[in-house]
């Protein structure tokens, strides 16, 4: 049990990586993965929203979601947004401190593709309770190494001498392809389980 | 917001504005869907589609939306236009429903079309609107064309299933799989910031900065 579990966090931090595999949460990945430190705080916040969702994907999938299939993109948006933005709240007074390393990114998020398609992913694979958690920390720390890569090497592409025609977001494309073509080496490891 | 003629409102998303290309929106399924053109004409149909309708609905009811829960109100119609979206897929097309998989229910969160109700439709008239989801909608379906051809042809050598170099052609098989679709855009923005500059820079004569123009003389 616990080594599936092992599996399902590999697989999806670094095999099916959500941002270079799929396409997933872009929008950040794009957006603020220019230093370093901004990218650490904003991978954490993933993770966290990710994990809120599992549970709430769970809690949908096997309680309401059998009766009304039909509902599902809807009540995926509104139940992960609304409790997002509870949770958002209780920080705010619980942890002000937290609330300033974290918080502006929650609301960015929540509405971003990679949580809602970890949410339908999920559901697609038929996931349990723990599976969903192990697979959400999985995608979380997924995001956060994609975008923790992108900006070092951001970083010290910022230095370097780049045609003028390819700076900005042209740059960043490719390098993003230069990464996710070193992330399908990773897909070797699956096929010895 | 700036006046515009119902022509300007209908060209202006094709090209000058086209959302993937000059605002960047809409990335994840440019990029996610596009290994052939089949699967991108049917994702830009499919968005075309979802971006028509809420536009329809949002730009009517505008006056009955209160300001503070309108982005909420707004998603909850793009849903339901996704949902209809991916059901009438399921019933009609099943085998490309199968191929663009959970894609189709990520049409909600394309930025594009949030950004058009926020920015257009919420303000302006039904007639209006619907012109301009029209153009964005065609602006979309070009982008996805564009990116679907370069990767069919280079990474399958056919295009829409067709077999266009014979037996012979080797498949570049790396556009077909996701870093080719980071390449493709990445080349795609490059040839046009390239042609962008060519225009704006032909009556400029290129100068030194500051500092290497004097190391030079020296």
């Amino acid at each position: 049990m616990s080594g599936e579990l092992f599996w399902i966090l590999i697989s999806a931090m670094v095999v099916n990586n959500f941002t270079l595999f799929y396409f997933l949460g872009l929008c950040p990945f794009m957006g603020v993965s220019a230093r370093v430190e901004t990218a650490i705080r904003m991978g954490a916040a993933n993770i966290f929203v990710l994990t809120i969702t599992s549970i709430c994907a769970w809690f949908l999938n096997t309680y309401i979601l059998p009766y009304a299939p039909y509902l599902r993109l809807i009540s995926f948006i509104v139940v992960i947004a609304s409790l997002v933005q509870i949770v958002e709240m209780t920080i705010k007074k619980i942890s002000p401190k937290l609330f300033r390393q974290l918080g502006i990114y929650l609301p960015l998020i929540t509405t971003n593709c990679a949580i809602l398609g970890f949410a339908i992913f999920a559901t697609n694979k038929g996931y349990g309770f723990l599976q969903g958690l192990s697979y959400a920390v999985g995608a979380g720390l997924g995001l956060t190494l994609a975008l923790v890569l992108m900006a070092s090497i951001r970083e010290s592409a910022e230095l370097s001498d780049v045609a003028d025609v390819a700076k900005g977001t042209a740059l960043v494309f490719i390098i993003a392809g230069c990464l996710s073509l070193a992330f399908m080496g990773f897909a070797g490891l699956l096929s010895t389980t | 917001m700036r006046a515009t003629t119902p022509r300007q409102d209908f060209v202006r998303g094709i090209w000058q504005e086209n959302p993937v290309l000059v605002h960047m929106l809409g990335l994840c399924p440019a990029l996610a869907v596009t290994n052939t053109v089949a699967n991108s004409l049917a994702m830009g149909l499919a968005t075309f589609f979802v971006l028509t309708g809420s536009s329809l609905l949002v730009s009517t009811f505008k006056r009955f939306i209160p300001h503070e829960v309108r982005i909420s109100t707004y998603i909850l119609i793009i849903a339901t236009f996704v949902t209809i979206a991916d059901m009438s897929l399921e019933a009609i097309v099943p085998d490309v429903h199968k191929a663009l998989g959970a894609f189709i229910a990520l049409i909600v969160v394309n930025c594009m079309i949030l950004g058009r109700q926020e920015a257009f439709s919420s303000k302006r008239p039904v007639l209006r609107s619907l012109l301009d989801a029209f153009g964005t909608g065609i602006g979309f379906i070009i982008a996805m064309l564009m990116m679907g051809t370069v990767r069919e042809v280079l990474g399958n050598g056919s295009f829409l299933g067709w077999s266009l170099f014979g037996p012979n052609y080797e498949p570049w098989v790396i556009f077909v799989l996701p870093p080719g679709g980071f390449f493709t855009i990445g080349f795609i923005l490059l040839g046009l910031n390239w042609v962008e500059r060519r225009k704006k820079q032909k009556p400029m004569v290129r100068e030194w900065p500051e500092g290497v123009a004097s190391e030079k003389a020296a």
